[in-house]
């Protein structure tokens, strides 16, 4: 069984976000990168199913080459090999054409990643890939079991979930309760440094829908506080003020 | 050149946020002096129900009755919508943001060598290219987004557009729909979704409680305001964490994100994770007994108190006043 898993690099969920370069870049000035976390929880899944079927786990990023550390922590955590395909990640049809071209020789059996980056939150390349290599896709999988060469998820729907049943191979975007967040230990760590990282250089240029400038939302004005004894005060502004009821 | 809205149903009936789309979709048709509005329902759907999307904006629907496509088969849909693409010569597909939605638009961008941009907040600027806005860094900040290619796709966020209700009804039109065998070789084999409630993600009025309600044998309060209002409940991600509350209750960074005109919050202190997922919503209403809860910097309105206190007596003044 060869699984690829592929690993987004994001500015963690505390950060606070800015622009530099008149709003047409993102600054990146005392934010910590890590791996995002719904593709956490897909290389979690992922280590789990290597280590259940005596496979391989490739990890990949789309990304220059400060996102290497980002890479190492995967490989820390339990992936066996890392991919990174040397370019800034532009769009999402740009990401999905790299991740195809990595995966259509390669042979795996299941692909999986998270649901969504949490920078761009497009939630969209993983069908993209499926269509590029003519693999089912789904997500976003909140379960994810194999029994041989069947593989039983769950999906999240409006209000609920589905339950499915597909052939391998096929793709996932992953979100939780899939597997629980792995840390790293010391051991894994240390082999981390000598695990094979492969670069590739990308294979095509093309974009779509590439973001020219970033705005961020107005300024939000301060709380206005009720007092405990008159919450039909708060009815009265809801209704009147803020014209929400 | 028309638009094509591709409408979601749920038993039969064709979901709000898909109407919102079709609304979207005539907004843009003025604008940019495209049309008609065309939408594509597949499965089982009566057609009085078809009709009335035209009330929305469309003039027409193509009606896909494959029983077959009830089914959110991601896959199949795709095929579907492109042919319906093709067929009517459209250049635009619309359709809103949702679970099924996003993994069939996803592969819809590569059959139909489309750009596709997803979170989209308001209709397009058409000075110097096409350019979309939508919410990124999850709600943090708003990108502005240049499509180059011919064909375009937009996932619409709730909210984009207000839903037009007062068009005429639509013509509507079976639509034979040729989908390969392998489409559906992926089975979904049981469909658990919480019925007879206001969906959270679709929800105009959503009540959440958190931590603060001390367990899940309190949340009859919580649904008690929530009923009133006819609002969706939600939650923070340590009460579906503990299982005081289903995981699609969880509303935050990496649970639901949602857009309401209203967003009740009680006894959720705030962390940066949960305001991820409701700072899309119009007005928020913090109920909180520590006033230094990092909620109310975020919040419209605030009342710091005891939730066992305060959310009955709201109930009760929200049913004399609505």
């Amino acid at each position: 069984m060869r699984i690829l898993v592929c690993i987004t690099h994001v500015p963690d969920t505390t950060s606070k976000i800015q622009f530099t370069a008149n709003n047409t870049k993102f600054d990146p000035t005392g934010v910590q990168f890590i791996i995002g976390p719904y593709d956490d929880y897909a290389l979690a899944r992922a280590v789990e199913l290597r280590d259940q079927t005596g496979g391989t786990l490739t990890a990949l990023n789309v990304g220059e080459a400060e996102t290497e550390p980002t890479l190492r922590k995967a490989l820390a955590i339990g992936a066996d090999d890392a991919i990174r395909v040397n370019s800034f990640p532009k769009d999402s049809f740009f990401v999905a054409r790299q991740i195809a071209e990595v995966a259509k020789d390669r042979g795996f059996d299941l692909i999986l990643m998270g649901r969504e980056s949490i920078d761009f939150n497009g939630g969209m390349v993983h069908g993209m890939v499926g269509e590029l290599l003519g693999m089912p896709s789904f997500s976003p999988v909140m379960k994810l079991e194999l029994e041989g060469t069947t593989v039983k998820m769950a999906r999240e729907i409006e209000g609920g979930k589905e339950q499915l049943e597909a052939k391998l191979p096929l793709i996932a975007g992953c979100q939780e309760p899939i597997a629980e967040w792995k840390i790293p230990n010391m051991r894994g760590i240390m082999s981390a440094r000598t695990k094979p990282l492969l670069v590739l250089e990308p294979v095509s240029q093309e974009t779509h829908a590439e973001a020219s400038s970033y705005q961020l939302p107005p300024a939000k004005g301060a709380v206005k506080l009720v007092d405990k004894d008159q919450v039909s005060e708060l009815v009265r502004l809801l209704k009147n003020e803020a014209k929400v009821l | 050149m028309s638009i094509l809205v591709y409408v979601e149903q749920a038993a039969g009936k064709i979901k709000k946020t898909s109407l919102e789309a079709v609304s979207y979709a005539y907004a843009l048709a003025q604008k940019t002096g495209e049309g008609p509005v065309v939408a594509i329902a597949l499965g089982t759907i009566e057609l009085q129900e078809l009709a009335s999307v035209g009330e929305a904006g469309a003039s027409k629907v193509l009606h896909a009755s494959d029983a077959r496509l009830n089914a959110g088969v991601i896959q199949a849909h795709a095929s579907a919508v492109a042919q319906a693409f093709h067929s009517v010569g459209a250049s635009t597909l619309i359709l809103a943001k949702s679970s099924l939605g996003d993994a069939v638009a996803a592969r819809l961008a590569i059959k139909l060598d489309a750009a596709l941009v997803s979170n989209v907040v308001e209709l397009p600027r058409l000075e110097g290219g096409f350019v979309v806005k939508r919410s990124i860094y999850t709600g943090k900040a708003f990108a502005d987004t240049t499509i180059t290619t011919a064909n375009k796709i937009l996932a619409i966020k709730k909210n984009a557009v207000d839903q037009k209700t007062e068009g005429p009804k639509a013509q509507v039109e079976p639509f034979a729909v040729s989908i390969p065998e392998d489409d559906f070789a992926s089975k979904i084999t049981a469909t658990e979704q919480a019925t007879g409630e206001v969906l959270l993600p679709e929800a105009d009025i959503v009540v959440s409680g958190g931590r603060g309600m001390k367990g899940p044998e309190n949340w009859g309060m919580i649904e008690d305001l929530a009923k009133t209002l006819g609002a969706a409940t939600g939650c923070s991600k340590p009460v579906s964490d503990i299982g005081w509350r289903p995981h699609h209750e969880h509303v935050g960074q990496t649970g639901v994100k949602v857009a309401p005109t209203l967003y009740i919050a009680i006894g959720i202190s705030g962390a940066i994770q949960h305001l991820a997922g409701v700072n899309s919503s119009k007005c928020i209403v913090v109920i909180n007994k520590d006033a230094e809860a990092p909620f109310f910097k975020a919040a419209d309105y605030g009342i710091v108190g005891d939730a066992f206190e305060i959310v009955p007596q709201l109930t009760a003044e929200l049913r004399a006043a609505l």
